[in-house]
């Protein structure tokens, strides 16, 4: 096998792009959930720093850089410092495989925009997201503290359970493309979004991906009110800012997905593919906020009955009407 | 180019269960089974198998490594250090049987030196109708032992009232 250096090089941009714009992203969603929130609670949020605070998401940083990065007495010292990445590197890998615009042609040379066209990408988003998981438990584990294993058993099992309904909420956008590959998921939606033959699953995907990035009314692994912080209790400086980011790419990532399998990806009029593509993320970025606003926590025994009793049958049940349908339409 | 990240990969693999297996502490065994699970998934993936190597990280690293380490950290089985470790005597039978499947691993990659075609990918629709079409009654077959194993499961762990 050859290879063309004009390739490798755009391979090497888009990956160097990818990376740019996701932490950048990252950084200020954490900045527009506080801006949000404060909108929700009627106050005014970080206003300090910059014009409109702007400038907050920097200060963050400098901030969880100068901390002193701790590690508890009798803690595992390489799962420790480990786990953070293992959190936060396979949100981003997830990204590889999102189709984020329509194919650029320059100088007759057709560019994806998308870093890794793989036949199997939607099962690389289901394995990466199941590894995922390790950075949550080896974290709680390793700290040496009760709350953090506290926080990561029960991030464990919730992850298990809701990755089962995700992954079968999707199947039915398999059998509709009849492609794993991202790119073709998307063009079988050049003429109607999966949304509308597939509401119920769009929404199980949706109850599944608040809870696989922990978020409020799912965020059982990092309650506050009863663990602590859960997982991420012994964790300080730019190692608890990694669990923190990868939570927030986690977002970006899960959001750019469901754009993909269900609101036609880049698809869209008028306006140019990457801004539709944004716009869609930025939507459900903004959807995860206010849940977290309006919504209160779950009880424990409540989450797995919802997931294993409520939503893994409904997706079940609609695999096989999906089934129906297709066989019937001939 | 990919006959280096084979012997790379390969190397992380043989090193990653030759470690999976001495190491005393089985959250630590688990990581390691986990990282070699993965490198073994880009073998397969450099093999022109992709679909082969999302199920081995899918299924082994995701899901059955997962559950391992949800029972070990739910059991905290004490201090790891003090277990003894295995005799030659145990340990005998275990060898004889890993020697013959390695002479005969030898033997079959002495008498065919030729590699897999990896110039054509196996798309997951070749592999699904030879699993469906070809294996079909097999699949059912297991399918429906699981089903069993499930239901079986289900009885045991009910709630009894009795008590």
């Amino acid at each position: 096998m050859s290879y063309d250096p004009i390739d490798i090089a755009l391979i090497l941009g888009k990956i160097g792009l990818v990376f740019f714009v996701i932490l950048t992203l990252a950084a200020y969603l954490v900045f527009a959930e506080r801006k949000v929130l404060a909108w929700i609670q009627d106050r005014k949020g970080p206003n300090r720093v910059g014009p409109f605070g702007l400038l907050q998401p920097l200060a963050d940083l400098v901030k969880l850089l100068t901390k002193e990065d701790f590690r508890p007495v009798g803690a595992d010292k390489w799962l420790f410092y480990l786990a953070p990445a293992m959190a936060a590197i396979p949100a981003i890998m997830i990204f590889s495989v999102i189709p984020f615009g329509a194919p650029l042609t320059l100088f007759s040379h057709t560019i994806p925009l998308q870093v890794a066209d793989l036949n199997v990408g939607l099962l690389l988003f289901l394995a990466l997201s199941s590894i995922a998981v390790y950075g949550v438990a080896l974290g709680g584990w390793a700290s040496n503290s009760k709350y953090a294993l506290l926080g990561s058993i029960r991030g464990l099992a919730q992850l298990i359970s809701y990755e089962l309904s995700m992954g079968l909420s999707l199947v039915p956008v398999v059998m509709l493309a009849r492609s794993f590959r991202l790119s073709d998921i998307v063009a079988a939606q050049s003429g109607c979004w999966f949304i509308v033959y597939q509401p119920l699953a769009f929404l199980i995907f949706l109850i599944s991906i608040a809870a696989e990035c922990k978020r409020i009314p799912f965020d059982l692994p990092e309650a506050e009110g009863e663990l602590v912080a859960g997982f991420h209790t012994e964790y300080s400086g730019m190692r608890f800012g990694l669990f923190f980011v990868g939570e927030y790419i986690n977002i970006i990532v899960l959001g750019g997905l469901a754009a993909t399998f269900f609101l036609g990806g880049w698809h869209g009029p008028l306006l140019p593919p990457v801004v539709w593509f944004s716009g869609k993320v930025l939507a459900f970025a903004f959807l995860f906020i206010w849940v977290r606003g309006t919504l209160p926590r779950l009880r424990y025994d409540q989450l797995m009955h919802f997931g294993w009793k409520v939503l893994t049958p409904l997706a079940l049940v609609n695999i096989l009407a999906t089934g129906w349908f297709l066989v019937l339409k001939g | 180019m990919e006959a280096y990240l084979f012997y790379i990969l390969a190397v992380v693999t043989v090193i990653g269960t030759v470690m999976a297996i001495t190491e005393q502490h089985p959250v630590h065994a688990i990581v390691y089974l986990v990282t070699s699970f993965f490198s073994l998934a880009m073998i397969f993936f450099l093999l022109s198998a992709p679909l082969i190597a999302m199920f081995e990280v899918i299924i082994y690293a995701g899901a059955v490594m997962v559950l391992f380490m949800f029972v070990i950290m739910m059991l905290d089985l004490g201090r790891p250090s003090e277990a003894s470790r295995p005799f030659l005597r145990r340990w005998a039978l275990p060898m004889l049987l890993g020697g013959i499947i390695l002479v005969s691993i030898v033997t079959v990659a002495v008498n065919h030196i030729s590699s897999p075609d990896t110039s054509r990918m196996i798309s997951i629709n070749d592999f699904s109708v030879v699993l469906f079409r070809k294996y079909g009654v097999a699949i059912e077959i297991i399918s429906m032992q699981l089903l069993f194993a499930v239901v079986g499961a289900l009885y045991l762990g009910r709630k009894r009232d009795d008590r």
